[in-house]
């Protein structure tokens, strides 16, 4: 049987547009995982302690505050100080091409999708992804 | 497999054991059997709170103000909460936590989001087992939060030992009060957002509909609290008499009634799962469209469903 992906879908930092969030929240529970969306403002501590107790397959983040070299990079280091660097890490939002690239390969996010990425390109990004990270 | 060791983890209190332990019997099959068999020896300590009521009555905010108050007392909060899964899709969005954000970076506390994955009673099928792990991983309190419930999401009852039941004002006349099904659950009452008009009244219906009720001097009085979850007011009475519930559950030998009572059901709820396990062989496809087609009834079928694993069983010989 085909296991239920679980992905926690949370915004760190201060800004309080959760659109996109929410619009990401749907898509992925139409494609048929479970979503935990645990809503604005959240710190990098909370995010990674969420996922944890959640044991998501995946973290969304969604960041339009301009903070995502600062936030970001915690998330990233927390999760490696728990051990869970098993989780797909995936950002979207206001982020550059630059600010993308340090974020994958400095960092070790797994994708970040701009405006204009459609809600289909994610969600086959995660299901093509999420096998090959957890096994 | 053995379990001994992610066991003593969940014993020692590592978190990751836990969430990765309640993935486990979330995906169900003979993993989670494995690991519920060498659980369960360390379970019936925790004290299981169920909360219910209708969609939008605040069961997550009050839920997040119960485990404050619980805290505050010294003890080890899990909350388990339960959201529906999208008949169609079988996703679901799980937003209980948006609610507690107060109890964030608390360690005393573990929150788990859980999807109903198709069951109907207000509660997941793992839902049960997932309260057994919180218990082993040593939680004092387990409180469990049901799907949105409407009239006959009764579930709760049966696996909690305190059931909440979350009424607010203008969901009704009082007839509604009455009615059968998850009004006759409560262990107590919770009247929420007692800050609105005809809180008192709603209170007052109930109370009113309690005394219609049979009168056992010795028999649990159900009380009707008032609470407005979102400013915590009213939260610590409740948590008193939650407290005083079980209590009273253990001294009236009530417990050990309940606990053989749902002992019983989770026998045959396993039994069930298994039977359906065992016995789904290449026959079901066939058996299935025939029942379809009206060539063959439903009983008949699962009749023949069963002598079939009778004959497979004495062939081998030995059952499994």
């Amino acid at each position: 049987m085909e296991r239920t992906i679980r992905v926690l879908v949370a915004k760190p930092g201060l800004d309080g547009h959760d659109r996109g969030a929410k619009i990401i929240a749907r898509a992925l529970r139409d494609a048929g995982m479970e979503v935990i969306y645990t809503g604005l403002q959240q710190t990098p501590q909370m995010i990674v302690e969420a996922a944890l107790q959640e044991d998501v397959d995946v973290i969304g983040l969604s960041i339009l505050s301009g903070a995502h070299m600062t936030l970001l990079p915690k998330v990233m280091q927390l999760l490696r100080e728990a051990q869970m660097d098993d989780v797909l890490v995936v950002a979207g939002g206001i982020i550059s091409d630059e600010d993308a690239q340090v974020l994958c390969e400095q960092h070790g996010m797994h994708a970040i999708f701009g405006p204009g990425a459609s809600t289909h390109e994610i969600v086959r990004y995660i299901k093509d992804q999420v096998g090959v990270a957890r096994e | 497999m053995d379990y001994g060791d992610l066991i003593a983890r969940l014993r020692s209190g590592e978190r990751r054991a836990l969430a990765r332990a309640l993935s486990l019997v979330e995906r169900g099959g003979p993993a989670a059997r494995a690991l519920l068999a060498a659980a369960y020896p360390h379970s019936g300590k925790a004290h299981l709170v169920g909360v219910t009521g209708p969609p939008g009555s605040g069961k997550s905010t009050l839920v997040s103000q119960l485990a404050l108050e619980w805290r505050q007392r010294g003890a080890q909060v899990g909350v388990i909460a339960v959201d529906p899964s999208s008949p169609f899709s079988g996703g679901a969005v799980l937003g209980d936590r948006i609610r507690m954000q107060q109890l964030a970076g608390d360690t005393g506390v573990f929150i788990r989001s859980m999807a109903s994955r198709g069951r109907l009673g207000g509660l997941a099928r793992a839902t049960a087992d997932a309260a057994i792990l919180m218990d082993v991983a040593r939680f004092d309190h387990v409180l469990i939060e049901t799907v949105g419930a409407g009239q006959s999401e009764v579930d709760i009852a049966r696996t909690a030992h305190t059931t909440l039941v979350v009424d607010i004002p203008g969901m009704g006349d009082d007839v509604q009060s009455i009615k059968a099904g998850i009004l006759e659950i409560a262990d107590i009452f919770v009247v929420n957002k007692a800050d609105r008009e005809g809180a008192e009244r709603v209170a007052q219906q109930l109370r009113t509909m309690l005394q219609f009720g049979s009168r056992d001097a010795n028999a649990w009085q159900v009380p009707v609290l008032l609470t407005v979850a979102s400013e915590g007011r009213g939260c610590a009475a409740l948590v008193a008499a939650a407290n005083e519930h079980y209590a009273h559950l253990q001294q009236s030998g009530l417990a050990e009634a309940c606990a053989h009572a749902a002992a019983e059901r989770e026998l045959s709820a396993a039994l069930q799962e298994l039977a359906l396990e065992q016995t789904r062989g290449p026959a079901w496809d066939t058996l299935v469209r025939q029942i379809a087609q009206r060539t063959r009834d439903p009983y008949a079928a699962a009749l023949e469903l069963l002598n079939q694993w009778k004959q497979h069983q004495s062939c081998n010989g030995k059952p499994n």
